[in-house]
């Protein structure tokens, strides 16, 4: 089975059903489909063959959700980039993945400008909202979204080659070395996931998803996916920032399963929930982080009929874990067992297998990536050989402790990444962008324990000689270049670094001694 | 409290805090949401902001974009909750 059958199947069995509500728009099952194949006629006829890459750089939108389909229908493979992404980590990606096409909205037209010159495989873009584009973009060919999907054009399936093992996405995460390397999924890991996750969540064509998460976040995505799978409706929010508006929306569209991560849990409970007729909300599902205990108690009593699943996950699987909810209360720590159709466990420095105990957790499935985008040596790193010729089971670098009854307990990373609000980010990215400011010295970014984002960031600098520096044109620099969630949160200034014999920073010994200042909110 | 005084307290308060202090682009109809300027967490701190500066209170109902979505929105909210504190206490 490939991925963009799960909107065919579903727009053939539930034409007129709702598929995507977002801002004003609803959209059946069949209006999609007919979007996504025009769409896919489009890139085909612009010159995407089976394979290409297609680049999604929107917030939340129904052209998001077609513009993911229509390139599976063309035969090639998405990348959703996150719309708070800069123009040079956009313009890495581009040439990294050696995108074809790039689907963005028009306003990102004058940013484009700055990178149009050095991303010569990206050949066209294809604009969406409602303005022309204006200036042209350098070596580019410019298309209209409005234009490509109008319904005068043709809305035909296109013809497609792709099987299951062929590529479907590309994720881009953060890597130990300090540039973002691209997990490689095919159909069959996305679909195999899918399957997985909506058997233990009891998904049904009635339920109603409220997804606020960015669909650049494999958690965010695959819930448009896994809506699509079963023909249940999806509504789009660009963000949890308005509370009272996303409840209300949460009632009115009778929202039956909202998934969330610790920061949207924060601010939910400081809301007064019983104003609000949430009597539909038939589960919430939390992973990114692990939910604080306090949460999940508060959780468990202001919305006592809805089912709490507390889960765990990896771009390069998707999922790992979820623990089944009538063991919320038994053990709120807990991030469960493995999914159905998986297998977890947990292996010593050795690499054998404990029946429990510490160790480093290694996931067995279908779900689990093909590897990195070329880079067979980082994927030999985490693909490993498993029990049968030709298997490779994922490596997570996460170490947990597995008790008697076989639940799982996160601890930490085995390497210096520093898994924030769920994303990983490598100290080595945000160190890069902290060498550039001219003042520093020595930088060294840290993860401190937070009780909502998991680890919070911390630069750690040294300023040099007769220079100055502020925590503000730090972070300034940090938020220009970084992602949101990549901009640290807190900037310490010393006169002199822990440095080991041969000079280099001593990351053990900092850690030793960073003292997290409070953080607010 | 003059309505040019909000402004000014409202657009240094989001370009000291979301812009790090560099906010000569800063629009005074700019959407926060859609400039991704502004978070699910920096609307907690701009409601905090807003409590402590001018003595109002934010009820949940009132955290919606029409409120608190642009620089524009958020004067008017703010002089429409200081008008109707100081019609109570008259």
């Amino acid at each position: 089975m490939q991925v963009e059958q799960f909107l065919e199947n579903s727009a053939q069995q539930r034409p007129d059903k709702v598929a995507v509500v977002c801002g004003g728009q609803r959209l059946t099952f069949a209006q999609v489909d007919q979007a996504a194949n025009r769409l896919a006629n489009g890139l085909i006829a612009a010159g995407v063959r089976r394979g290409d890459r297609v680049a999604v750089y929107l917030e939340n939108t129904i052209e998001t959700v077609v513009g993911i389909f229509a390139t599976l229908k063309a035969g090639g493979v998405f990348m959703v980039i996150n719309p708070t992404t800069k123009a040079d980590k956009l313009s890495f990606i581009l040439n990294n993945s050696r995108a074809a096409a790039l689907l963005t909205d028009v306003r990102r037209s004058p940013m484009l400008q700055t990178i149009a010159g050095r991303t010569p495989h990206t050949e066209f873009v294809v604009f969406t909202g409602p303005s022309d584009p204006g200036a042209a973009l350098q070596g580019k060919r410019l298309l209209r979204y409005d234009e490509l999907t109008a319904e005068t054009t043709d809305f035909g399936k296109p013809l497609n080659r792709s099987i299951d093992i062929d590529l479907a996405a590309l994720i881009y995460t953060s890597g130990s070395t300090g540039t973002p390397k691209g997990v490689m999924l095919t159909h069959l890991n996305i679909v195999a996931a899918a399957t997985s996750i909506t058997t233990y969540l009891e998904n049904v064509a009635d339920d109603v998803i409220l997804d606020v998460l960015p669909l650049s976040f494999d958690y965010g995505l695959y819930q448009v996916l896994m809506a699509f799978k079963v023909g249940a409706t999806i509504v789009l929010e660009r963000s949890f920032a308005f509370p009272h508006a996303v409840l209300e929306t949460v009632v009115s569209e009778g929202i039956t399963g909202l998934p969330i991560v610790p920061t949207i849990s924060a601010i939910l409970l400081q809301l007064d929930l019983s104003k609000y007729d949430l009597s539909r909300l038939r589960y919430v599902t939390n992973t990114a982080a692990a939910l604080p205990t306090a949460h999940i108690l508060e959780l468990r009593r202001r919305l006592p009929h809805a089912r709490i699943y507390s889960m765990y996950g990896l771009t390069e699987c998707k999922r790992v874990s979820y623990l089944p909810p009538d063991q919320i209360d038994v053990r709120p720590t807990s991030v469960g067992r493995g999914m159905p159709n998986e297998e977890v466990y947990l292996v010593d420095p050795d690499g054998q297998r404990l029946m429990h105990g510490v160790g480093e957790l290694v996931i067995r499935g279908s779900n689990v990536m093909k590897g990195y985008w070329e880079l067979p040596e980082e994927t030999e790193r985490v693909l490993r050989p498993g029990a049968l010729p030709g298997e490779r089971v994922l490596y997570s670098g996460d170490l947990f402790r597995m008790d008697e009854e076989g639940y799982l307990y996160f601890l930490g990373r085995k390497d210096d990444i520093i898994k924030t609000r769920g994303e990983k980010v490598s100290p080595r990215e945000v160190e890069n962008v902290l060498y550039e400011i001219a003042a520093v010295a020595d930088a060294a970014v840290v993860g401190v324990p937070d009780p909502v984002l998991g680890q919070a960031l911390k630069a750690v600098l040294t300023v040099k000689p007769g220079a100055t520096l502020t925590e503000r044109s730090v972070l300034s620099h940090c938020a220009e270049r970084l992602e949101n969630f990549m901009v640290p949160k807190i900037v310490e200034f010393r006169s002199s670094m822990p440095k080991t014999s041969s000079g280099k920073i001593d990351k053990k010994t900092l850690h030793e001694t960073v003292t997290s200042a409070p953080l607010q909110g | 409290m003059t309505e040019s005084q909000i402004r000014n307290d409202v657009r240094s308060f989001v370009i000291q805090n979301f812009m790090f202090g560099q906010g000569d682009r800063l629009q005074d109809s700019e959407s926060f949401l859609e400039s991704g300027l502004i978070d699910s967490t920096g609307v907690l701190e701009l409601v905090g902001f807003l409590e402590t500066t001018y003595a109002i209170k934010v009820a949940d109902e009132d955290l919606v974009p029409a409120n608190l979505d642009s620089v524009e929105s958020v004067c008017r909210y703010v002089e429409r909750k200081l008008q109707g504190a100081s019609r109570r206490a008259g």
